[in-house]
């Protein structure tokens, strides 16, 4: 991405996050996502006249545990609001949110870039709020659905404390990644479950006014809030530089087109008319809901990233890349932890076992496009990895059964799983029978004697000084043995062999 | 017969039930006789559910010769149709409810169901509950019972006159400013408009919602203590509901208000008032002294603020409140050609002048810039109009006033003069803002004979204290009820 000398860009970002409760925020329909349009709905989510909304307590706990996991502060008594609008799909006419007395204060968020604390990203507040039900333009006509009026959301609004759109990025995985670990939100951005706006403006480095900012919607990915970002900081700086002025105004991301460009003005034009939401007494938060919610704190993901540098000797970014993902270092633990290791080998090294979840393991996870538990049994690749720790299959064998481990396929006539009731589960047997490593010496011995009597000139050519060659001669003893020689025995005996005479 | 049993009051009524001497179907059949007979004069409903009612009535002789029958099973009433009832129209007299049928019961509806109550209509009001006289109701006025030529009251005229006309034995009204206790003044039955809180308002189509209460009217105190019973209490459905107990109101009518301390604001007694209603008020509380209690005096200092604080959060809130009739998910739909066509002529259409200009003044007063100096500073001032009371509750037990400062006006005496009929609430209103319970008695008649009303002002959750005075002073036989005149 390309940093400008002159001009940096200031960045806040306001994230809705709905909450995986099992009813909504005000009645008690279930908030649930793909239901057929206007199944979800009561007379009170629909805004039928004289219903009254009624505060679902499971809520509660869940935003103090956000704001906890935030280091916010718990406003004991807080209000909701209602901030009033038209819009079809606002059925009352106004949102129940919270204004002037929001549920968590303050707070931030630390951002890890190379397994280090980079930067802190500072939060104004999370509040609670309901979100409204979704149009549908269809060629004859607008549709309403009411299935998501009345979900519970949270509102988490940061300072205006990011410099670039590589931070905006991180600071959303790192939301996302604390709000899926405390089992508030599942983070996905495509479904609407995370939506983000930004608000963007640029000034010359060194100066401590804001510029003018614009506020950025629609923005669905997370690959897309940092396009749009830098693709409005850069109209920014243009702007700016050749002496123009920039517009305080909403503007939409068109992912399509990948730039900006503003909301018509009705679109947004709106006094909200917030006021102290009288159908709803002030929230109170009693001092031991925190202490509890405090202690049942669930691990966050910076504390279990430093946990795998220190107590696995990972790398930064290993620690990074399994724990961006609560799902991927659940598998990874379990990988180290779960059942007997098969055919009495050791259990893997964490290392191999956090190169071979971030490397192989992920692609088929991606290739699949669904979470690690539903790709793999966890078991099945602490069983493969122990063959490898074992020297009994090579890792690049382990390789090429992996894909053959991704569940849901049958197991019929796949040699490395084997029937079980419960589902099919790796054989580790069957895999050995195939890739079985040769680790033994004497037999390797005598494939290196038997290279080396049928190759005297290249051997000479070796021992004249072409070190290069090496690769070579361990190729053939490779190839002689079937690719089942453990490579490490072929090198040393076939060192020492070579270095005879 | 039919027109004698449709003037008893509920507690005469309950003994003939039970004994069987008289049967619901044959109550609630002089109703709706009764109905048929002073419709066209009154105009007190707007939906008479014939049917209906006597379908309930004849469940409700099941449940009385079973000799299980709660205290109002076979009593006919009527529900002003501010209330959402499963499958009866309910209008909120306003064009853009017109057609809606709701599919669930308010609250105060189910819980009178559940007794067995007979419904016999929805009562007319002004529209969305704004008004004094039932005069914004868009299917015409209620006409006074005692004078044809003159308003009900309101917002609940239709539920006050029915009441007054013997077309049904006690009704629900809302009080939000006045909506019971003024009508009931006019139309000379019992009001009581109870704590904010006591009563839920799930179902019950909003009007302000920090002020909204359901009340019942009833032909005597003892009547609306039944009723207030029956509705009264925790409803998991409204937040802001209370959880107290609900004392037993019957239980408390003991007749004795001996050393009773009641308070008179001199803020209440002011110029302009008629002399009929000074004279009477007067009269009542001497009648009080004569019965063993002591007046008081005692100020109110911020009462002539009330007004204004009340036009200012009564009409922010409501603004918010009727946002949802929009034409979208139900009620009549303007032709439009875009989305803010179809929301302004929609409601152009479906709302009167009365609800537009409260909408109006509500959305200004919440406007930026606005807030602080209209809906702040009303907020500030309902606060000190509580603290008022406060003060005054140290000196006396409850607080007694004229409720309003004249007799029922002519019908089109006021329409046209906005502020006139905000000040008919004058001494109605500060009891809302401070959450209190107010209680209308029938204390006299002019020279018109037209009713006056005493209010009694109790404090928060002192409704068996209101009501035992005001059962005190109607046993002392102060004055008798007059019939309707038609």
């Amino acid at each position: 991405m390309s940093t400008d000398e002159t001009y940096e860009p200031v960045i806040g970002l306001e994230v809705h996050v709905h909450l995986l409760t099992r009813s909504k925020l005000f009645c008690g329909c279930a908030n649930s996502f793909g239901a057929e349009p206007n199944n979800n709905l009561c007379p009170i989510c629909a805004a039928m006249p004289g219903v009254l909304p009624v505060f679902n307590r499971e809520v509660l706990e869940i935003a103090v545990r956000t704001g906890l996991a935030a280091h916010c502060e718990i406003a004991l008594r807080s209000v909701f609001a209602r901030k009033s609008y038209f819009y079809p799909d606002l059925p009352k006419g106004y949102q129940i949110s919270q204004y002037e007395a929001p549920l968590c204060v303050g707070g931030y968020i630390d951002l890890p870039i190379n397994g280090k604390t980079a930067k802190r990203v500072r939060l104004v507040r999370i509040h609670i709020e309901e979100d409204a039900g979704k149009n549908i333009h269809a060629a004859d006509g607008s549709l309403v659905d009411l299935n998501r009026s009345g979900v519970p959301l949270l509102e988490v609004v940061g300072e205006p404390d990011i410099r670039s759109a590589e931070e905006a990025g991180a600071y959303l995985r790192e939301l996302r990644d604390i709000l899926c670990y405390i089992g508030a939100s599942d983070g996905k951005m495509e479904e609407g479950s995370f939506r983000c706006d930004a608000n963007v403006s640029v000034r010359r480095r060194g100066e401590e006014h804001f510029g003018v900012r614009t506020e950025i919607k629609n923005l669905n990915s997370f690959r897309n809030v940092e396009k749009a970002i830098a693709y409005e900081t850069r109209r920014q700086i243009e702007k700016t530089s050749s002496g123009q002025r920039v517009l305080q105004e909403t503007l939409l991301w068109d992912p399509d087109k990948e730039a900006t460009r503003p909301m018509r003005s009705k679109e947004f034009a709106n006094d909200y008319r917030y006021f102290p939401e009288p159908d709803l007494p002030p929230l109170i938060v009693e001092p031991e809901l925190i202490e509890r919610v405090k202690r049942a704190m669930p691990e966050l993901p910076a504390e279990r990233r430093a946990r795998y540098i220190d107590q696995f000797a990972l790398s930064p970014y290993e620690a990074e890349v399994l724990t961006s993902d609560k799902e991927l270092s659940e598998c990874f633990e379990s990988v180290l932890k779960s059942g007997a290791p098969d055919l009495s080998s050791p259990p893997p090294s964490a290392k191999l076992a956090a190169n071979f979840l971030i490397t192989e393991a992920l692609r088929q996870v991606r290739a699949a496009n669904r979470p690690i538990n539903d790709v793999f049994n966890a078991t099945d690749i602490r069983g493969l990895l122990s063959l490898v720790e074992g020297k009994k299959i090579s890792l690049n064998a382990a390789k090429t059964v992996l894909p053959e481990l991704v569940l849901g396929q049958s197991s019929r006539g796949n040699p490395h799983l084997a029937q079980q009731p419960g589902g099919a589960r790796f054989d580790a047997e069957q895999v050995v029978r195939r890739f079985g490593q040769v680790s033994d010496e004497a037999a390797i011995a005598a494939a290196c004697d038997r290279v080396i009597s049928a190759e005297p000139a290249k051997v000479a050519e070796y021992r004249a000084g072409r070190n290069q060659m090496f690769g070579f001669f361990v190729g053939l003893v490779m190839k002689a043995m079937g690719g089942k020689a453990n490579p490490q025995v072929i090198n040393e005996v076939l060192r020492k062999k070579l270095a005879a005479d | 017969m039919a027109d004698d049993l449709s003037k008893l009051t509920i507690t005469q009524t309950r003994s003939l039930l039970r004994s069987g001497k008289i049967s619901a179907v044959e109550l609630t059949r002089a109703c709706l006789d009764r109905i048929a007979k002073v419709e066209a004069q009154i105009h007190a409903f707007i939906t008479v559910t014939a049917d209906e009612a006597l379908r309930q009535a004849a469940a409700a002789d099941k449940r009385l010769s079973s000799g299980h029958a709660p205290p109002l099973c076979g009593i006919p009433i009527g529900i002003k149709d501010v209330y959402c009832t499963a499958g009866v129209r309910t209008t909120c007299a306003s064009k853009i409810l017109a057609n809606f049928v709701p599919p669930y019961d308010a609250t105060s509806v189910a819980r009178l169901r559940a007794q067995g109550a007979v419904f016999v209509g929805k009562a007319n009001m002004d529209e969305f509950a704004m008004g004094s006289s039932t005069e914004n109701s868009a299917f015409g006025p209620t006409m006074n019972p005692h004078d044809l030529g003159r308003v009900a009251g309101g917002s609940s005229g239709g539920s006050a006159a029915a009441v007054a006309a013997h077309e049904c034995l006690a009704s629900l009204g809302t009080d939000t400013g006045g909506s019971i206790r003024e009508p009931a003044s006019f139309c000379g039955v019992i009001g009581i408009k109870p704590t904010y809180s006591r009563v839920s308002r799930y179902g019950v189509i909003a009007y302000a919602s920090s002020l909204d209460q359901v009340g019942p009217f009833a032909r005597s105190v003892r009547d609306a203590a039944t009723v207030l019973a029956a509705v009264a209490g925790v409803d998991p459905m409204d937040s802001t509901c209370s959880a107290r107990p609900v004392p037993d109101y019957e239980a408390a009518l003991t007749g004795d208000v001996k050393g009773l301390r009641i308070g008179i604001p001199k803020e209440f007694f002011v110029k302009g008032m008629e002399p009929d209603v000074e004279s009477s008020i007067r009269a009542a509380i001497k009648q009080y002294e004569s019965l063993g209690a002591r007046a008081i005096d005692i100020a109110l200092p911020h009462t002539e603020y009330a007004v204004g604080a009340y036009y200012l959060i009564a009409t922010a809130e409501a603004s918010a409140n009727l946002a949802r009739y929009d034409g979208i998910r139900f009620g009549p739909r303007a032709e439009a050609s875009t989305l803010a066509e179809l929301y302004s002529q929609t409601r152009a259409q479906g709302f009167g002048a009365e609800v537009k200009r409260r909408i109006m003044l509500g959305t200004f007063a919440l406007s930026a810039g606005y807030y602080d100096a209209y809906y702040v500073k009303a907020q500030k001032v309902r606060t000190l109009i509580r603290r008022d009371f406060d003060q005054a509750f140290t000196k006396c037990d409850l607080i007694l006033t004229p409720t309003v400062p004249s007799t029922a006006f002519r019908l089109g005496e006021k329409v046209n003069h906005p502020l006139q009929m905000y000040l008919s609430d004058i001494f109605t209103i500060s009891v809302n803002l401070a959450g209190l319970p107010g209680l209308v008695v029938p204390c006299g008649y002019d020279s018109l004979n037209l009713p006056i009303g005493l209010q009694l002002i109790g404090t928060a959750f002192g409704e068996a204290s209101i009501l035992r005075a005001g059962d005190a002073y109607e046993r002392s036989g102060a004055i008798s009820l007059r019939d309707a005149v038609v």
